[in-house]
Parts: C-alpha cells; sequence; structure tokens
C-alpha cells in the first residue's frame, strides 16, 4: 500500500534456501501458531491468513494461497498440514514438530479441561439443552458450507460432480457405511472421472 | 469409563487409519467417528457424541479437536492424548514428506486434476456431518428454527460463528429447546 516491497523486507520464500533475515525462530514459531489456534473458533484458516500475510509478513497472498490449495487435498485437518509444511520449509524437520505442538498443545489441554466440565455436569438438563442448541446451530453452519461449495459444481454444465457428491452423501450420511471403503471407491472413480474431462 | 490397554488399541487404530482417509478436513470425518464410536464400541450415546460435537465447536482451535474431546471421554487424559496422537501423526508424517517433494510438483497436471476430483466427495462428507450431528441432536421446531436461521445467516452474511452459537445457547437455557 505505501511501498513496493523492497528486497530486504521481503517475506521468506517457499524453498527452504538459506537463512533469510526475517526467519522466525523455533519460539517465535510456536507462539504464532499457538495464537492462531487459540484465536480462531470453527475453523482457523481466517486467522492464519491474518497472522502468516498481514501481520507478520512470512508470506505473501499468492504464497499463503499456494501452499494452502497444497495442504487443503492432503488427508487430515487442513491447518494442521498447513503448520506442518510451513514450519518445514522455514526449520527444517524441528520447524514442523515445533509449528504442530503450537497448533495443538494448547487447545488440546483446553478441551481436556471441557471434557472435564462436562464429565461433572453433562447432565444437568440446562447445559444439555444449551449443547442441543449450539450443535442445532453448527448444523446451520455446515449446511451454509455445503449450500457455497455446491454453488460452482452445480453451475457447471456436468451432472458427475453433483452425482458424485450425492453418491458420497448416501452412502456416508444416510447408509453409515465405513468411510476407507467408500472412499476407496468413489475417489478413484471422481479421479477418473476429472482425468476424463482434461 | 473403564479403560484397559485393548482400549488404547483401538483408539489409536481406529484413529491412526482415520487420519489417512480424512480427505477435506476435520468435519469429513465427524460421520466416521460417529459410526465407530456410537455404533460399533459403544463408547458414547447418541446424546453425547451430539454434545462432543457442541464441545468441540465452542473451544478454539482446528476442528480436530474433537477426536481428543472422544478420547477423554472413552479413556480420560491418557485416551485424549493417544486419540490425538493417532489422528494427527499419520496424515503429518504425509504432509512432511509431500511438503519436502512439492516444488517439484507444484504445477502438475495431477494436482489440478486431484483438486477437481476431491472437491464434490468433500461436499458429500460435510452434507453427511450435518445429517449424523442433525440425527443425534433431540430436534424440537426451536432447534430446527436455529438450524435454518443459522444456515440462511452464515449464508448470505458474515457472521461470526460464535454470535450463532451464543444465541442458540441462550435459546437453550431459556427452556425452548
Amino acid at each position: 500500500m505505501t511501498s513496493p516491497p523492497i528486497p530486504t523486507e521481503a517475506p521468506v520464500t517457499l524453498l527452504p534456501s538459506g537463512a533469510s533475515p526475517q526467519r522466525p525462530g523455533l519460539w517465535e514459531l510456536f507462539i504464532a501458531f499457538a495464537t492462531i489456534s487459540l484465536s480462531g473458533f470453527g475453523g482457523v484458516l481466517a486467522w492464519s491468513r491474518r497472522m502468516m500475510v498481514e501481520e507478520r509478513k512470512w508470506l505473501t497472498p499468492e504464497q499463503f494461497n499456494e501452499t494452502y490449495a497444497l495442504c487443503a487435498f492432503l488427508p487430515g485437518g487442513n491447518i494442521i498440514n498447513f503448520s506442518v509444511i510451513f514450519g518445514l520449509r522455514i526449520r527444517g524437520a524441528a520447524g514442523s514438530l515445533v509449528a504442530v505442538a503450537g497448533l495443538m498443545g494448547p487447545p488440546v489441554l483446553l478441551v481436556m479441561f471441557v471434557g472435564a466440565i462436562y464429565a461433572h455436569y453433562g447432565d444437568v438438563p440446562a447445559l444439555r439443552r444449551m449443547l442441543t442448541g449450539v450443535a442445532a446451530a453448527a448444523v446451520g453452519l455446515l449446511v451454509a458450507t455445503v449450500a457455497k461449495m455446491a454453488q460452482p459444481l452445480f453451475r457447471s454444465s456436468t451432472i458427475t460432480a453433483p452425482l458424485i457428491s450425492l453418491a458420497t452423501f448416501i452412502s456416508i450420511g444416510i447408509v453409515h457405511w465405513p468411510l476407507p471403503l467408500v472412499l476407496m471407491v468413489i475417489v478413484p472413480v471422481s479421479i477418473a472421472v476429472a482425468w476424463a474431462r482434461l | 469409563m473403564k479403560a484397559d490397554g485393548s482400549t488404547y488399541l483401538s483408539l489409536a487404530g481406529f484413529f491412526a487409519v482415520l487420519s489417512l482417509f480424512a480427505i477435506g478436513g476435520g468435519n469429513s470425518a465427524v460421520p466416521e467417528m460417529h459410526r465407530y464410536a456410537v455404533d460399533v464400541q459403544h463408547w458414547l450415546t447418541d446424546q453425547q457424541f451430539g454434545d462432543t460435537f457442541a464441545l468441540a465447536q465452542l473451544t478454539p482451535g482446528p476442528n480436530l479437536i474433537i477426536v481428543a474431546l472422544i478420547g477423554y471421554h472413552v479413556a480420560g487424559v491418557l485416551g485424549a492424548v493417544v486419540t490425538i496422537s493417532a489422528m494427527c501423526g499419520p496424515s503429518c508424517v504425509f504432509a512432511f514428506f509431500i511438503g519436502s517433494a512439492a516444488e517439484r510438483f507444484s504445477g502438475m497436471v495431477w494436482h489440478n486434476v486431484l483438486s477437481r476430483a476431491l472437491i464434490p466427495v468433500t461436499l458429500g462428507l460435510t452434507a453427511s456431518s450435518a445429517a449424523v450431528i442433525a440425527a443425534t441432536a433431540d430436534y424440537n421446531w426451536t432447534a430446527a428454527a436455529i438450524t435454518l436461521a443459522t444456515a440462511l445467516t452464515a449464508y448470505f452474511m458474515r457472521v461470526h460463528p460464535l454470535w450463532a452459537f451464543a444465541a442458540a445457547a441462550l435459546l437453550g437455557l431459556a427452556g425452548f429447546i
């Protein structure tokens, strides 16, 4: 906004290259991912972008998008994969470990505390009703996510993508078949379809 | 709940496998967690699973911390640690090796094919999560109205999820659910 990026102030590259003057240390990495983790409710993507791109300027928007796109199709939590790969590129294997520890450690401690409270008070009717309300709201959020994801899929002229979504929904959401079995059939089919339309 | 060696083994084995099948993030794996923890192992009731999901939503952090809560419910602190480690370990190792090799791969054709192939599947899995959680929650008209209102607001506006959760919890506290 004020000035074009100057080489010395450029964010670190995605390549695991030599020392960059701004390369964050392990402790900084831990604090950054712990902060991202504890700031984010119901998903932490928005917070990781704010921290990585806007506040610390460790990644350009393009680098962030590229790394995130890579993480989105790896198995496991997207943001967890992001922390693994970001940590790796900044500080190698130790960076990966520290970033994941920062991301997962604090919320896991917190959630055990929550679990302990629930174990004591889970039968209190008022708490039950509150949690049912929260679950109902969370279902609403999922429905909105589904609607947003469906838009581009259903706008395209082909019927195959909606059919794959529907088949996945019926076999997992309605019939409750085991996920690994369903994915071992549906993912190869979906890849074959995507490949054929290339 | 009593937890012996075989309980930890079941937790570790199930979540380690799930780790590699959780495509599209933590919410995609919720139906499979429900199938195994409620239907197969009877570790939790439907109601407890719905509560667990709600509690995980209320706790800051990645969505996947729901697995630590399930582990805690089944086998205490050690159960939580075993479960979250099993859920993160294999996928993190996988990401580590892909990340080391990714510069050579990025922009190649398979990246495009794979992402296009996985989006419809992820969509179906997210819809499944909504269906499974809705089935565990004790739905009455108020709960259904909360779901509908939250879906519409989240679709048409940018609202922080905590506001929706707070409003829903207040309605529950006031006895409308």
